[in-house]
């Protein structure tokens, strides 16, 4: 039995955009890293990197250079298989999350005629499964702390799983809380849900909004073990945590996966409170629905960066204690005055 | 097309599920049974369940694996001390999977089990979740309650355990 050609077709679109977006995200950390030492370095009354190219352009390029050719050590005592598949186990759901992240709505390709939509897939459990997949990236932490064989790293990776289950809940409760504003589980119609300007977006969703969304981001910064809670990799206790024994391309990989979780929590972020693609101000203007939603996402991730260079580490009991008596209960509060705006 | 991918999701799940009781080390187990978990995750997905699919992800492989994995950690159970345990307990295991295959085979050869293939409605797969919960919430709040009652009594009873175990370290 053969496929007719617009399936084909429809198979070959989904290719080509699971393509685009892979592209995208393997490179967006070269930017990244340049822009996050520069912002650390003028934060800190610094020039950061200047000597590769001009105002240290080329810097990642040079990094990019000496990871790839870094001898690759892998610890004698180490475990070796868990030791080699566990910078990939943090790296694939990284990029496994963004086949539900939605990027805009439709667009019309002028020469085809063809309406194509801005994301590869619309889940009706999308974003069950958006936090579903981006929690497996722990196991990368875990078993790469464990396979080690080193105290630094393995209790690196005792302290990420610890966070980690911590944190998710509260995460989970504030996305259950844009889940019952929205009243959907899909992405795209929790942004279309928030289409009509400024005052539509679930951030001024009086008075439950702005509560979720400082629960999402605190917990969403716990999650992708950035300060004030990278406790994970702490380097004035832990050496540098999970990550100790790890050289070259293995520790590259390990730190991709830290930018695009950054990446990722910023675009939900934008997805879920600060509505997605659509434009703060209710007139139509030409500007492509894209244009709004990188800009936004940009701010988040200068926001992350800017917090990292200016707020101390917390204390690893302090920070159990911000998760389980602090967030998860107001969530609960929250989630039954949500429930009682929404009847 | 999808009966091929369905007996790779179905082989690799077997393979796993056998190297989590095959293998001598516990993190390895825990690894092993966690790949298993996805590939049922995935069989979900073949089966037009995406909600269970994904909860499969959530809580199997997000959360109680990684306890798993953390109290294998802090215990630390030593490799020959887990080889004795697979040892003793591997006749009985073996007498209850043929005794499941027995019971399954007998049951599928009487035609006692069928396959409701076809008997979903297209509701039921553009909405799956929204017909999940209504029926969760309307025909089976019963046993639903039942279970968060439960639930909530394994949770009180956890920390009721912590809390002892602090009062005799004081003493």
């Amino acid at each position: 039995m053969m496929p007719d050609i617009s399936t084909i077709l429809e198979v070959l679109l989904i290719f080509v955009k699971v393509g685009v977006v892979t592209m995208i995200l393997f490179g967006l950390p070269l930017p990244l890293t340049w822009l996050e030492r520069k912002i650390a370095g003028h934060i800190q009354v610094r020039l950061g990197p200047w000597r590769v190219g001009p105002h240290g352009l080329l810097q990642p390029f040079a990094d990019m250079i000496k990871l790839l050719f870094k001898e690759d050590i892998i610890p004698d005592k180490a475990d070796k298989f868990l030791f080699k598949i566990a910078p990939l186990l943090s790296m694939v759901p990284a990029f496994a999350v963004f086949v539900a992240v939605p990027f805009g709505d439709k667009l019309m390709i002028p020469f085809i005629n063809k309406e194509v939509t801005l994301y590869i897939s619309d889940m009706n459990v999308g974003v069950l499964y958006i936090l579903a997949i981006s929690g497996l990236g722990i196991y990368g932490l875990i078993l790469g702390g464990w396979a080690s064989n080193s105290k630094y790293a393995l209790l690196g990776g005792l302290r990420s799983s610890a966070q980690m289950i911590s944190y998710e809940i509260a995460i989970s409760f504030a996305a259950i809380g844009v889940v019952m504003i929205a009243n959907s589980l899909s992405l795209v119609d929790i942004v279309n849900d928030q289409g009509n300007g400024i005052l539509s977006w679930n951030i001024f969703y009086l008075p439950v909004g702005p509560v979720w969304f400082m629960i999402f981001f605190i917990a969403s910064l716990a999650e992708i073990n950035r300060i004030p809670f990278d406790l994970t990799e702490d380097e004035g206790t832990l050496a540098s945590g999970f990550h100790t024994e790890y050289s070259g391309m293995r520790f590259a990989f390990f730190m991709l996966a830290e930018y695009i979780a950054m990446v990722t929590v910023s675009i939900l972020s934008v997805i879920f409170f600060f509505g997605g693609w659509h434009s703060p101000l209710n007139i139509p203007l030409p500007i492509p629905p894209i244009f709004w939603l990188v800009a936004k996402v940009a701010a988040f991730i200068y926001f992350f960066m800017w917090i990292r260079f200016t707020l101390p580490r917390y204390r690893y009991d302090q920070l159990m204690t911000i998760g389980w008596k602090v967030l998860i209960p107001i969530s609960l509060v929250n989630i039954l005055i949500t429930g009682l705006l929404r009847i | 097309m999808e009966q091929i991918f369905f007996y790779i999701f179905s082989i690799l799940a077997i393979i796993s599920a056998v190297m989590v009781v095959s293998v001598r080390n516990a993190v390895h187990s825990a690894f092993y049974l966690i790949v298993c978990f996805l590939q049922v995750a995935a069989i979900f997905i073949l089966l037009r369940a995406p909600f269970l699919a994904a909860v499969q992800v959530f809580v199997y492989v997000g959360a109680v694996m990684v306890l798993f994995l953390f109290a294998v950690m802090v215990l630390d159970i030593g490799k020959e001390q887990f080889k004795e345990h697979l040892h003793t307990q591997a006749i009985p295991a073996i007498v209850t999977v043929i005794a499941l295959f027995a019971t399954m085979g007998y049951l599928v050869s009487q035609g006692r089990i069928t396959v409701p293939l076809g008997k979903f409605t297209e509701e039921a797969l553009s909405k799956n979740t929204e017909v999940i919960g209504k029926s969760l919430f309307t025909q089976y709040i019963f046993p639903f309650e039942v279970v968060s009652l439960l639930l909530l009594i394994a949770l009180v009873g956890a920390i009721v355990l912590v809390l002892k175990e602090k009062k005799g370290k004081q003493a």
